[in-house]
């Protein structure tokens, strides 16, 4: 192996392979792209959405929310997480990356896929929304970028799994792949699954759409589409939960509180979360009450207790990280005492804490058989999902870059003040954002509507007023997220094409270096415990655990007594 | 770091728990179990479940069992729309077809008595969603939703689209006007 590809940097002590480099690159600043448009599309869906300003006529309204939805869900994300599987395998393995030129034409796939798609979404014969729900047809473009698209992300999978092939039979590292890494090798087994799904029922579609296949029976094609849809946003799930591992070794030096716990919770994904597919066919005919409960708890919420773990490990790790540092006043001085000004640190925190007390809970409620009965294709849905993917994964990707800006990039951050507020900026806007809409739509306010006040039906119906002023809510923040999203890619477009240049030198031609263990926990007379309180190593954590639980159950039986005022039926 | 590092231990999985870690997994699986044996008590205890009986049908044979019920039933014609305003015998199998961009017939229910509420669409997907009481379903062409209801509210209902259907969508509305019982 030539080392003439290798540097090392020297803040970080990361050692990048030149190839993996510049993918990782291309594919973050493709993200970024993506995500810039996406915010546009945002900014109009919600200008639209908020009922004073009813920006947008019905047609485009229908086009933009279909194209906001593509390419958030899917483009942005999918991209930007290749890169972190590049990371993961390559930077941190220490390793050479697989097959670059398949990898780049991964890339350059993916590329054609999102040009394809949006083309198709631009002409206005394909405002079908993401879902694409058959019969209602779209221009066959639509389906044929998603079909490339979805190839040139599984070759990005295969070169990542390439990658750890390589790295266990060159030794690059010893022992077991870091948690981290495992972390992402669950996202892209996930990632595998969904792409697979994806083909099994889009390319299908497309030759409807040419007229090539007669019939799609609309049940069958939403349970697999669901298998790609929801399963895609598993793939988030992994992937961010790696980085808060991630973000909690390079910011405090923390180490999982126990490798096999925080394992075992990533293999509860792997095991149950593609049973997800039926949190979307709750209410559909067709399909039996013990298929619909047993796939929406992902077998008795084995997958929920997985992110409950994550949930306490993650900041557990962080406080007893912080504890050994000396921060040991009462039972948050670790938390207090943490970096808040650093966007790393309180973006990757804002992410944990609005996935897990917005997102996680909503969605395991309205995940429940018969709660979805009131909030099916509300306003609910699109409040919870932006809550899971826009605070949690988003968000926790923005983290990421604002860490990679000096390591990958190799550039001094510019307006490191307006970074700093950046995440409260768009991590508060969009809390806002997803409560309101929650709200809204235990009112009954419909997702995908171009118009609750029904000014072109015959017939009429009013909601509450209340429903507007949530929806005016939705509105403003929704404007304050999409600031703190522009802001995001105003200073990591400055920084990595304008920003100077990083003081310290990273010159190829290091001789690779074998990633050794961790060294072992120097551990506290009285053990781990003797920092914390009550036996416990990180006990501020248990207590925000402990809120969260009360949180969660209070929540669920308020759904559950709302449900009982509804019509009885069976 | 070292969750980016290998673990210190060649043998990982033998490293023993942390007492948070015991007892926060053991809250969260008590409630993880609780909230999944939640549902089937609630379909034996509670009062709002689906039964998921549901047919395969087409277009023609729905609208062909519509069209008989509209015949037999219909009370008044609405002012506005000029549909039909159905009001069907308590118990009776009553249709509701959905299409681009309407709800079709009108029902009048009384508060009080249950219905079999049949209902299909005619061509692309649609959202049954009926306001202000709150209930939603998903209504799929070729398949026939059978829904028992029983209105124990005597307000107006509308039926509103709640999933996208096109241009027209944000237009369909329906309505279940609701009569006091004992007439």
């Amino acid at each position: 192996m030539s080392s003439d590809k290798f540097r090392i940097c020297p803040e970080s002590g990361l050692q990048f392979h030149k190839p993996s480099e510049w993918l990782m690159r291309s594919h973050a600043v493709f993200a970024v792209v993506i995500l810039l448009f996406g915010g546009i599309t945002a900014l109009l869906v919600t200008l639209t959405r908020w009922p004073a300003v009813h920006y947008l006529p019905a047609d485009r309204f229908y086009q933009m929310l279909t194209s906001h939805g593509v390419n958030m869900l899917i483009f942005w994300i999918i991209t930007f997480e290749i890169a972190v599987l590049y990371f993961c395998s390559s930077t941190l393995l220490r390793c050479r990356l697989a097959t670059p030129r398949i990898a780049w034409l991964g890339f350059a796939l993916m590329l054609i896929g999102v040009i394809v798609n949006n083309l198709a979404v631009a002409s206005g014969d394909a405002s079908v929304m993401m879902t694409s729900y058959v019969p209602m047809p779209a221009n066959p473009n639509f389906y044929l970028g998603l079909i490339i698209f979805a190839v040139g992300a599984l070759l990005g999978c295969f070169v990542f799994l390439g990658t750890l092939v390589i790295a266990k039979e060159e030794k690059t590292y010893e022992g077991s792949i870091p948690l981290v890494t495992f972390g992402a090798l669950t996202a892209c087994i996930i990632a595998v699954f969904t792409i697979a799904s994806g083909a099994i029922i889009l390319i299908p579609t497309y030759l409807w759409s040419i007229g090539y296949i007669e019939n799609i029976d609309a049940a069958m094609y939403r349970l697999v589409w669901w298998a790609l849809g929801h399963a895609s946003q598993q793939v988030n799930v992994a992937a961010h939960v790696a980085i808060w591992y991630a973000i909690a070794a390079i910011v405090f030096g923390a180490r999982p509180l126990s490798e096999k716990v925080s394992r075992t919770a990533f293999f509860l994904y792997i095991a149950f979360l593609q049973l997800a597919s039926a949190h979307h066919l709750l209410v559909d005919p067709g399909l039996s009450s013990e298929w619909k409960i047993f796939n929406t708890s992902y077998a008795m919420y084995l997958a929920v207790l997985a992110s409950m773990v994550h949930g306490l490990t993650v900041p557990g790790s962080i406080e007893v990280a912080q504890r050994a540092k000396g921060y040991t006043k009462g039972l948050f001085e670790w938390l207090r005492k943490a970096p808040w000004g650093n966007p790393v640190f309180s973006g990757m925190f804002i992410s944990l804490i609005g996935f897990g007390f917005i997102g996680g809970i909503s969605g395991v409620v309205m995940g429940t058989e018969q709660i979805n009965i009131i909030i099916h294709n509300t306003i609910y849905v699109p409040g919870h999902f932006h809550a899971t993917v826009v605070i949690g994964t988003t968000l926790a990707f923005m983290a990421m870059t604002y860490f990679l800006i000096p390591v990958l990039f190799r550039r001094q951050l510019v307006m490191p003040w307006l970074a700093k507020w950046q995440p409260y900026l768009f991590g508060g806007g969009m809390a806002v954002f997803t409560l309101a809409m929650m709200g809204a739509g235990t009112l009954g306010v419909e997702r995908r509507h171009w118009d609750m006040a029904f000014t072109n039906s015959a017939l009429a119906f009013d909601y509450p007023a209340s429903a507007f002023t949530m929806m005016g809510v939705v509105g403003i923040a929704g404007v304050a997220a999409i600031l703190g999203g522009a802001i995001f890619i105003l200073v990591t477009v400055l920084s990595v094409f304008f920003g100077k240049p990083v003081e310290s030198t990273s010159a190829y031609g290091v001789a690779p270096t074998t990633l050794k263990r961790a060294t072992p926990i120097v551990v506290p007379d009285g053990g781990h415990a003797a920092t914390g309180k009550w036996g416990f190593a990180a006990p501020g954590t248990f207590l925000l655990a402990i809120f969260f639980l009360a949180i969660f159950v209070f929540y669920y039986a308020v759904n559950w007594k709302y449900l009982a005022s509804v019509w009885p039926m069976s | 770091m070292s969750a980016i590092e290998p673990p210190s231990e060649i043998v990982w999985w033998k490293q023993p728990l942390d007492r948070v870690e015991g007892t926060w997994i053991t809250m969260a699986l008590v409630w993880s179990l609780f909230m999944f044996f939640m549902m089937p008590f609630w379909h034996v205890y509670g009062k709002q479940n689906l039964s998921n009986e549901a047919y395969r049908t087409t277009p023609q044979a729905f609208m062909a069992k519509t069209q008989a019920m509209v015949d037999e039933y219909t009370v008044r014609k609405d002012p506005s729309t000029q549909f039909p305003v159905v009001r069907p015998p308590p118990g009776s199998d009553v249709y509701l077809v959905g299409r681009l961009w309407q709800w079709w017939p009108l029902l009048e229910f009384e508060k009080g008595q249950t219905y079999r509420l049949h209902i299909s669409s005619m061509d692309w997907q649609h959202g049954f969603s009926l306001q202000p009481v709150n209930i939603n379903t998903q209504i799929l062409p070729g398949y026939e939703m059978v829904l028992t209801v029983t209105p124990d509210t005597a307000d107006e209902q509308t039926i509103i689209c709640n999933e996208f259907c096109g241009l027209g969508h944000h237009a369909m509305l329906g309505k279940i006007f609701i009569t006091e019982g004992g007439q």
